[in-house]
């Protein structure tokens, strides 16, 4: 899967700590999720979309089918 | 639009906290455990009521522990609850097979000495640890 998580939070100036604790995950796991080395479950996908003011299918695209 | 501070957390906080705890119950169960271990022969003579105390104390504060590491589990987040899930199964496994291998090898004859289950629990432990490290490395 494919995700903007790291454009969208450059774009505000976040750092990864800072959205990490907004999301209320860890470092690690927005740099894996930003990485695509992890999905998000649906809650925090739907967190990160709150957070930004967006749709989950405007953060986060299946590559399947896009 | 949003912008999130430099404070940590409550889930950070709360994280942290979770930590403590399990690790305050893991030291206490360790010395009740070295307590109804070796009370016995080198306090109180091997006397029944305090070796059966210091048993149910051992592990009482043993479930304490449990929970302890259930509420740590649950306070992680959710890549790092699959990185303690990989490693717990890997652990599972291994302690499984290596196990039952380790004592048919006494039943067999290869070996003439009785397995011991500390060296399965050094075993486990040692799989834990490689687990959570690889686990780690894995999603950096």
């Amino acid at each position: 899967m494919r995700n903007r998580l790291k454009v969208l939070r450059a774009e505000r100036d976040w750092t990864q700590a800072q959205l990490a604790s907004e999301l209320e995950v860890s470092r690690q796991t927005v740099n894996a999720i930003e990485k695509g080395k992890f999905d998000p479950s649906l809650p925090l996908a739907f967190k990160a979309a709150r957070l930004f003011g967006m749709s989950i299918e405007d953060i986060f695209q299946d590559e399947a089918t896009s | 639009m949003n912008d999130p501070k430099t404070r940590p957390s409550d889930w950070a906080t709360s994280n942290k906290r979770n930590t403590l705890r399990l690790r305050y119950w893991t030291l206490a169960w360790v010395a009740m455990m070295a307590v109804a271990a070796f009370g016995p022969k080198y306090i109180w003579d091997f006397a029944t009521l305090p070796t059966i105390l210091a048993l149910l104390m051992s592990m009482g504060v043993g479930f304490g522990m449990i929970v302890a590491n259930k509420r740590y589990l649950q306070g992680l987040d959710e890549l790092h609850q699959k990185i303690f899930l990989d490693a717990g199964a890997l652990t599972l496994g291994v302690g499984l097979v290596c196990g039952l291998s380790y004592e048919l090898l006494e039943d067999i004859k290869l070996i003439s000495f009785e397995p011991e289950i500390s060296h399965l629990v050094v075993l486990m432990c040692l799989t834990f640890l490689v687990g959570m490290i690889f686990g780690h490395r894995r999603y950096q």
